[in-house]
């Protein structure tokens, strides 16, 4: 008997199964409906919406500096990028320059929360893979960036630091030496991170060739971030379209060819360097200047459309504000880079092993509330 | 006065079992030692059970650089009595459309199975409640049994991620249950007898027999040492109850104290293989050079459970280190490697023998 | 390739189209929606223009049409373009679908449905994406009202 008249002889049947909302591995509320043939999945179809919270529909109705408020909800782990987003974008519309000083304190604390998004989705991929101590490693260096941002700018999470103009206030007089602190502790433990993780024999099997992503797929499905750069698509916005402080700061894109998952585990663990080594270039000269520029009360945008690229932990966030002259925006809209990278899903995962749809979905890290906006 | 050369004869064992007879007929005497046998047993395989999990998270506890339980009494020893307390005195939930027999009964066959096998282990030269002749081949036999357990469990709680996690274990614990007996065969080619008591007997005359055999011994402890954490289900071959995958695995649906009692198997199993390493390449009770020789049961115990708990932290170091496998390069592990493997170490230790190359 | 350049390319493959770059960093060309499919497949397929990422799509309703935006990146040519396209029918509004040349448009398409209404042809399942599918309306039209779940200031 051939194979084909033996499956048909023995009646099997594609199921359901969710994963989600509720779940240990995904990354917040995301429910996806994978159709399994015994462990090999033949589907996967996103249904998202479990955290929406119409912010696009808020931002209508609310004033531009009460915007800045409602983004770092969106990607919360890396809410400062969010945040400074809107800013420069209304910047752009209002055409005020900001001073040095306001540029280089936004990217010193940009790329400590890059680094904090990093440990954080460190510590979850050892966790997602079952090695279980990865999470406290991470959180121990997190905690510390965490108590950086709580003495400037008041919070841990949710920073609300940038406003249209500037900062809300000047950086506390111990902010350079904490971070200079931390810089030097974190460069002792990248490597025992890699000692614990990368070099493992049971993580490469599990992660090498494992969901891989072709630079065409890539850009067409508008992939960005460390998931694009894994795959050989050269996406950064902070080299291509630059802001801030990164045009004169030295720092290398990376990127890798393979598109598996263990080329987007070392797309971040690199980038952990790279962010050290722009805040190493940047915390020692702090120019002087003034902390915010002048703004009226009421900010209105003339009548326009604005779009400001950032790069976000987890790829390009792009922010386009249409106004009409009022003091509500007319429309804004959030290109969040979950969302792109979430459409790739199922793409990747035809006759895969729902193991490896977990570690394809731990390398992407997602954040839910990104997504869903 | 040399303290390690005293004689002391306290032989409990038969004092106890001469007092009984004494004050009943023989079939009634022989009744009541199997009851206190039994009863003896079961507070070892709760006490062990309890205390294990403790360890369990004192050790995990070191690994992650926090400290773990330490608030329910001295450095948190009363913490599982708690933990067991609050596991009794939780309502036993079912769904509706479980196969109420089977869900029932899965529990017992791992329970029965990890007693029936701890049955046979000397603690000492007087604590062995069964000492047969086929010993090591009893036990390879009694660890087979505990998989129906599994099955069962998975099958009757009509659930689809429990009915996954059973069949994935079904499938780990057949394919290492190959090597375990592999490795184990491999030493009792170095002792020439299945009994267990007669198994330390050899190794207290000639040294234990991971040094009596050398390579071929290290060989067949290291892979008797990966099989054994994947019979037990444990990390990194925990796939069963991965967590971040499946939910729970096949105990999704227990609850309250059938929980407990697949809890509480896993520790218990994970006891048994380590005692299996003990015996059969450490020496069983037997202290390091004779040291303690003469000095009976109370050392003896002693060493025997310093070692394994040795084995046992060596499986936990395991747990908190590596990350999981994936069910298929688990089974290429086992059939494409450690088998093969195991079958040429036979065969060299096969050779060593015959060629009278042990220590 | 500046804007000047890259309007005299793109007035070649359409008729009726309208080019402008004011209020806005990009050039800007608003396309009928007849011909959005084959404008947007040229736009891809020009070894001169060689748009393949569309790093966003947004929705809008412009009282009284409803209407989409793509933005459109040439990650080789590195230059970039804005395509917008109006819907005047609010009752049944629908366009042709781009996924098979951007397929980020398949997410994107579906958010702009379940949002604004649009239908889009030739998608491969469109279905409503962040509402549960017995929603009413759609939220962010102007005109929707929620006396429930909208607070208006």
């Amino acid at each position: 008997m051939t194979d084909q008249e033996v499956q048909n002889k023995i009646k099997t049947e594609e199921y359901f199964i969710n994963m989600g909302p509720q779940h240990p591995a995904a990354h917040g509320v995301l429910r996806l409906i994978l159709t399994i043939d015994g462990e090999i999945i033949k589907n996967v179809e996103p249904d998202l919406g479990y955290i929406h919270r119409s912010i696009e529909k808020m931002c209508e109705r609310d004033s531009y500096q009460q915007i800045v408020h409602l983004t770092d909800r969106m990607d919360y782990l890396s809410s400062h990028i969010n945040n400074e987003a809107v800013c420069l974008a209304v910047e752009k519309g209002l055409e005020i320059e900001v001073s040095e000083r306001v540029k280089v304190i936004r990217t010193i604390i940009d790329e400590l929360t890059r680094i904090a998004s990093h440990c954080l989705w460190w510590g979850v991929m050892g966790m997602d893979l079952g090695a279980l101590t990865t999470y406290f490693y991470a959180f121990r260096d997190r905690e510390m960036i965490n108590d950086i941002f709580e003495e400037t700018c008041g919070a841990r999470l949710t920073m609300n630091y940038n406003v249209p103009g500037g900062l809300m206030f000047d950086i506390h007089p111990n902010f350079v030496k904490r971070t200079k602190d931390f810089i030097a502790h974190f460069k002792t433990k990248i490597p025992e991170y890699n000692l614990l993780l990368t070099d493992n024999v049971i993580f490469h099997k599990r992660t090498k060739g494992v969901g891989i992503i072709t630079k065409e797929d890539a850009i067409s499905f508008g992939v960005s971030g460390p998931v694009a750069r894994a795959s050989g698509f050269s996406s950064d916005v902070r080299k291509h379209h630059p802001y801030s402080a990164y045009d004169r700061v030295d720092f290398k894109e990376i990127l890798f060819t393979e598109g598996d998952t263990f080329a987007r585990y070392q797309v971040r663990m690199m980038e952990l360097w790279e962010s050290v080594s722009i805040i190493e270039q940047l915390i020692d000269n702090i120019p002087e200047g003034e902390t915010k520029a002048a703004t009226k009360a009421v900010i209105k945008l003339p009548k326009g459309e604005f779009y400001q690229r950032v790069e976000t932990a987890r790829g390009e966030l792009g922010v386009y504000i249409n106004s009409t002259g009022n003091k509500n925006p007319y429309r804004v809209k959030f290109r969040s880079p979950g969302f792109s990278n979430l459409s790739i899903l199922n793409h990747i995962s035809k006759d895969v092993l729902i193991a490896d749809l977990v570690a394809t979905m731990a390398s992407f890290d997602f954040v839910i509330p990104d997504i869903d906006r | 006065m040399n303290f390690l050369q005293m004689n002391i004869p306290l032989n409990i064992t038969k004092t106890i079992s001469d007092w009984i007879f004494s004050i009943m007929p023989e079939t009634a005497a022989n009744y009541t030692i199997m009851v206190v046998i039994a009863v003896a047993y079961l507070a070892l395989f709760a006490v062990a059970g309890l205390y294990l999990v403790l360890l369990e998270r004192k050790v995990a506890a070191w690994f992650q650089l926090r400290i773990g339980p330490n608030r329910v009494g001295p450095w948190g020893l009363l913490q599982t009595m708690a933990d067991a307390l609050k596991l009794v005195s939780k309502e036993l939930t079912s769904t509706i459309k479980i196969d109420k027999f089977l869900y029932n009964l899965a529990p017992y066959f791992v329970i029965v199975a990890a007693l029936m096998a701890m049955a046979v282990f000397p603690f000492s030269k007087q604590f062995q409640a069964f000492d047969i002749n086929i010993g090591v081949f009893f036990l390879i036999a009694i660890s087979s049994i505990g998989v129906i357990g599994i099955l069962l469990a998975g099958w009757s709680s009509n659930n689809k991620f429990a009915l996954i996690g059973a069949m994935r274990s079904g499938l780990q614990t057949i394919s290492y249950e190959l090597s375990v007996g592999l490795s184990i065969l491999t030493m009792v080619l170095l002792t020439g007898t299945l009994q267990l008591s007669e198994i330390i007997e050899v190794q207290r005359t000639g040294g234990w027999l991971i040094f009596q055999g050398h390579v071929p011994s290290v060989i067949a402890f290291m892979i008797f040492m990966i099989a054994g954490t994947a019979e037990t289900n444990r990390a990194p071959f925990d796939l069963v109850e991965a967590e971040s995958e499946l939910g729970a695995g096949f105990h999704t649906e227990y609850s309250g104290m059938k929980f407990a009692y697949f809890f509480l198997a896993e520790f218990i199993n994970m006891f048994i293989i380590a005692s299996i390493g003990v015996v059969l390449f450490f020496g069983g009770w037997l202290s390091p050079f004779g040291i303690t020789e003469n000095i009976t049961w109370f050392p003896e115990v002693i060493w025997f459970i310093i070692k394994v708990v040795g084995l046992i932290f060596l499986m936990m170091w395991f747990r908190w280190t590596f990350p999981r496998l994936r069910v298929d390069q688990l089974l290429t592990l086992e059939w494409k490697y450690l088998l093969p493997l195991n079958l040429m170490n036979l065969m060299l230790m096969a050779i060593v023998i015959w060629l009278n190359w042990t220590i | 390739m500046t804007n000047e350049d890259l309007q005299n390319i793109i007035t070649g493959l359409g008729t009726d189209l309208e080019f402008t770059t004011e209020g806005s960093e990009f050039l800007n060309v608003i396309v009928p929606k007849e011909q959005l499919h084959s404008l947007c497949s040229q736009l891809k397929s020009n070894p001169k223009l060689k748009f393949d990422y569309a790093f966003c799509i947004t929705g809008i309703d412009w009282v009284p049409a409803l209407g989409v935006i793509y933005h459109l990146n040439s990650t080789e040519l590195k230059h970039e373009i804005v395509v917008k396209v109006m819907v005047d029918d609010r009752e049944n509004p629908t366009l042709d679908s781009v996924h098979d040349i951007w397929q980020t448009a398949d997410f994107h398409e579906l958010e702009i449905f379940d949002f604004f209404g649009i239908k889009f042809n030739n998608h491969p399942k469109l279905r409503r994406l962040f509402l549960t599918p017995e929603w009413e309306g759609y939220p962010l039209r102007k005109d929707y009202v929620d006396e429930a779940n909208m607070i208006i200031k």
